[in-house]
């Protein structure tokens, strides 16, 4: 339990990883599908950057002449962030569009009516 | 450093070169030009890099940048990266020399340069997939192809193809986000991105015991996300739709090349980082074996009930897959041997097979329902014997390449009494099963039409002949000369 | 219909209420208080449509489907919240600095960032010359984003209908005479501030926080900035779908054959005759500055791209 307090970012970041999975997984409406892809994905960035922080030391930008490896933090992390949130915007921005062209399509943006009213079209 | 060394990087770079200068172009045939251009640059370096490093057995590791292995990217190439980077450049020329017609047919024609991108980018993502050294570049690439390969389904821009790219990109981001999960924690306890310096972690701390926890959930985590993503058994529902209702040419790229881009990264991150004595140890192979058993059969049965032609198909490579994943989950050199001799097989002979029912279903007002085309193979008898020839491939005939992949599985569970009764009894059982829905499709393609109708003439197309007659001849050529491509495979996965 | 009055009828708990709220029901009355009577045709569409798929929904036995469906998710969902949890549980201590990450690779980006990439920002140095090849990937991934959300939404014969046509004739006949004083007036102040500060990050990327993501973005609300307050009209003097084509494409252009030279000689072992400059100063660090303007611009055209194609179809 005391492991969990102290790794308090990591365990923040599973349980919100597990709200945006659920909510992949069970929400119909698929604003709210990708709403929680989001989250999802926050939540890996989240636990991602807890892992670049040393106690005590300070961001990666150098200070001074000459660097010292037991000043800084991780800069890896902090660079895996940046790459994937560009990663998650783009996505993000596909499937929004994906939605709005089924929503112009069908009038509804959920999921399990599309693919009805997407089954009845092809029977008729 | 020889100069050939930096085909693979040449290779990668003219792909993704050709994807951004596309917009440029005036319009789509240049667009389609600049695409053939690019997977036959592709092609040939691959093919010479291939010529050099396959006879005498190389591997290197090539620097992108000016720092050795912790510190920057790496390429790792050898013979099994160069056979495969072969394979899937020919696939993709074939493919879009097949698909040319339906793909300006399908797709608007303001729309048509954006879809090359896409093709480009793919070819990209699957040579990088390939090649790379990084897990955290294979995690971008990942993403690339996830991107593009749900753009070129949605190319075609109907109703079903839009419901099919969003079940297909649902659960893409769904085993996107399992997949980073896995490298996070994975990063977490090792320190490490590039695939050397990650699997002498690894095998310190399974030497030690610590993290034993962890390193088993980083497993299961990449082996789901990355199944999931290739249409593994529970998880492959998405396939059949995605993969029936896209333009000819994407069928033909994601069936042949981009769920298959996927497994070739599970087999070298097996191979390159966690080794697989240690999954088998952890028991992921039992899991990853029986669901391709499952697979196997499930993807058949659907295929079964199918009557419309490019979803049968479809079903068929979840049941091809199943294979492949069969062979991984023997967790034996020879198995994963096979699977990778699989892996060739379904990528020479699925995107033939989707060519040819579309060339066979364009004389029949592009119904693709089955009992529409009785009689379609007599209208285009190229076609119908391509098809022919694939169906009997894939049921598994002596001197076709199925067959050849077929035994390689059957003598790669020698070792294993367990897994050999049940491997042989699903291998027979899936036989019967393809044949179940191979034979009557090939029957009712060449049987007479009942009240005389004839469909329309349709043009010749000399770009489809020349795909046909190539993945004709890469078939036989699998299913009689395997023995050189398997030595290759053997040494490459030895120097992984 | 039939959900928003039993909410006004029912006395509700605050259960209820509260999961209102979380639907965004709540709001919706609240926005729309007193509803006309009649209802439009579009709702009463989709009441009928909504009993059609009901009705099919329990002819094809989906609803048992459904609930079996929902159970294994939320099932697999906590399975795998708590085996993430008691890996958290093994895991190395937050912030200490013994973990494993923290190790060789660290080090040498830390103790000789500086003098390998001339970097001062060691996070820039190690995105975009150590690892640049990750970096790269990712811009072609936006560049893929920007090109999928054109392949959706910018108007063709398939998205569009004569509705639609007619709505943005109108539109563009409201934009052509009506300017918002108070919009105008304000962003004319912003909008130069907010370039000059989005290009300032851009070029600071190797110096402090910052780069060409950040500052991109910024130079990328700047423009949206523009186009809201002007409208499209105005925005396509200066700025059509061509020259976001030629933008994106040579700045990545530039991009790649900066990092495809760097690669090149890296690996064949070559000098790179790139003056890393002295560092701290805004010409120095090599390529890294030069990478961060190519994707500062490609942020900025993209960001503006996605807002021109998701409002309006087009660019």
């Amino acid at each position: 339990m005391e492991h969990l307090l102290i790794n308090h970012y990591e365990t923040a970041a599973v349980i919100l990883f597990g709200i945006g999975f659920l909510n992949l997984l069970l929400q119909n409406n698929l604003v709210k599908k990708v709403i929680g892809f989001g989250v999802m994905d926050s939540a890996v960035y989240l636990f991602l950057a807890s892992q670049g922080y040393i106690e005590g030391r300070m961001a990666p930008i150098l200070v001074g002449e000459v660097a010292h490896a037991a000043d800084y933090i991780n800069p890896i992390p902090a660079g895996l962030v940046l790459t994937g949130i560009v990663v998650s915007v783009s996505v993000t921005a596909f499937s929004l569009a994906l939605i709005q062209r089924l929503y112009q399509k069908y009038q509804t943006v959920n999921f399990d009516e599309i693919v009805q009213l997407a089954r009845q079209k092809g029977d008729e | 450093m020889p100069f050939v060394y930096n085909f693979p990087f040449f290779s990668i770079f003219i792909c993704m070169i050709s994807g951004i200068v596309t917009p440029l172009l005036k319009n789509g045939r240049w667009a389609y030009r600049l695409s053939l251009f690019a997977s036959g640059a592709g092609l040939v370096l691959s093919s010479i890099l291939l010529g050099t490093i396959g006879p005498s057995g190389q591997s290197y590791s090539f620097m992108m940048g000016h720092f050795p292995a912790p510190w920057g990217n790496e390429l790792s190439v050898g013979p099994l990266e160069a056979v495969l980077a072969v394979a899937i450049c020919l696939v993709m020329l074939m493919a879009l020399l097949g698909g040319r017609k339906d793909i300006f047919d399908d797709i608007l024609p303001e729309k048509q340069k954006l879809y090359f991108i896409m093709m480009n980018e793919i070819l990209a993502a699957l040579l990088a997939l390939t090649y790379t050294n990084d897990i955290f570049t294979a995690y971008v690439f990942i993403e690339i192809s996830t991107i593009a390969a749900c753009a070129i389904v949605m190319a075609k821009d109907q109703s079903a193809t839009l419901v099919a790219t969003m079940r297909y990109l649902i659960m893409s981001l769904l085993g996107s986000g399992l997949v980073l999960i896995g490298i996070v924690l994975l990063y977490c306890i090792t320190g490490h991105l590039l695939f050397p310096n990650l699997q002498q972690r690894v095998l310190e701390l399974v030497a030690t015991g610590q993290y034993t926890m962890p390193l088993t959930v980083v497993v299961g985590l990449i082996v789901l996300g990355l199944g999931i993503k290739s249409a593994m058994f529970p998880f492959h529902l998405w396939l059949p739709p995605a993969h029936g209702s896209a333009t000819t040419a994407s069928s033909s790229v994601l069936s042949g090349l981009v769920v298959k881009g996927y497994i070739i990264l599970m087999i070298r991150l097996f191979y390159k980082v966690f080794t697989i004595e240690v999954i088998r140890e952890l028991r992921i192979t039992n899991m990853i074996f029986l669901f391709g058993l499952a697979g196997m059969i499930v993807g058949s049965v659907g295929a079964i009930k199918e009557g419309h032609i490019k979803r049968m198909l479809a079903y068929s490579s979840v049941a091809q897959l199943g294979y492949v994943f069969m062979g991984i989950g023997l967790g034996t050199d020879i198995g994963v041997m096979a699977a990778c001799f699989q892996i060739l097989v379904h990528a020479s002979t699925k995107p033939m097979l989707f060519g040819c029912a579309s060339a066979l279903s364009a004389s029949r007002h592009h119904n693709k329902q089955l009992h529409a085309l009785r009689g379609a193979a007599y209208e285009n008898k190229l076609a119908g014997v391509g098809f022919t020839v694939g169906a009997l491939s894939m049921i598994g005939i002596p001197l076709f390449a199925g067959f050849a992949a077929k035994v390689f599985f059957a003598s790669a569970t020698m070792a294993q009494p367990v897994k050999m009764w049940m491997t042989l009894l699903t291998l027979a059982l899936s036989t019967v099963l393809n044949a179940l829905y191979y034979i009557p499709a090939v029957t009712v393609l060449w049987s007479r039409p009942v009240d005389g109708e004839t469909g329309e003439k349709q043009p010749k197309d000399p770009a489809f002949a020349v795909s046909t007659v190539v993945f004709i001849a890469a078939v036989f050529f699998l299913g009689i000369c395997y023995q050189p491509v398997v030595e290759l495979i053997q040494t490459g996965l030895s120097l992984l | 219909m039939s959900k928003m009055a039993r909410i006004r009828k029912e006395k509700k708990t605050p259960w209820q209420k509260f999961c209102a709220w979380v639907n965004g029901d709540a709001a919706e009355q609240m926005l729309l208080p007193a509803q006309p009577p009649k209802e439009s045709k579009k709702k009463a569409a989709k009441a009928k449509r909504e009993k059609t798929t009901s009705n099919h929904r329990k002819d094809m036995g989906l609803g048992q489907f459904d609930h079996i469906y929902r159970i294994c998710a939320v099932l697999i969902g906590i399975a795998i919240v708590s085996v993430l949890m008691a890996v958290v549980l093994k895991l190395p201590l937050f912030g200490s600095p013994d973990n494993p990450s923290v190790n060789e690779v660290v080090e040498r980006y830390v103790e000789k960032g500086l003098e390998e990439t001339g970097a001062v920002n060691m996070v820039a140095g190690m995105i975009l010359d150590y690892r640049a090849f990750d970096t790269f990937g990712e811009s072609s991934v936006l560049f893929l984003a920007v090109t999928c959300v054109t392949m959706l939404l910018m108007r063709d014969r398939n998205n569009t209908d004569k509705k639609e046509d007619m709505l943005t004739a109108q539109e563009h006949v409201i934009e052509g005479y009506e300017e918002d004083i108070i919009l105008t007036k304000i962003s004319r102040l912003i909008i130069p501030c907010a370039l000059v500060y989005g290009i300032y990050v851009v070029l600071n990327g190797h110096l402090s926080p910052g780069g060409g993501f950040s500052g991109g973005t910024i130079m990328g609300s700047a423009l949206i900035l523009f186009a809201v307050s002007y409208g499209m009209i105005r925005m396509s003097r200066f700025f059509t779908y061509a020259t976001f084509r030629k933008v994106t494409s040579s700045a990545l252009m530039v991009y790649a054959a900066s990092k495809a030279y760097s690669f090149f000689t890296g690996a064949n072992h070559l000098e790179s005759h790139i003056p890393l400059g002295t560092p701290g100063a805004i010409l120095s660090s090599g390529l890294i500055l030069v990478l961060d303007i190519c994707v500062g611009i490609v942020v900025a055209c993209t960001m503006y791209g996605f807002y021109a194609l998701f409002t309006k179809g087009e660019l």
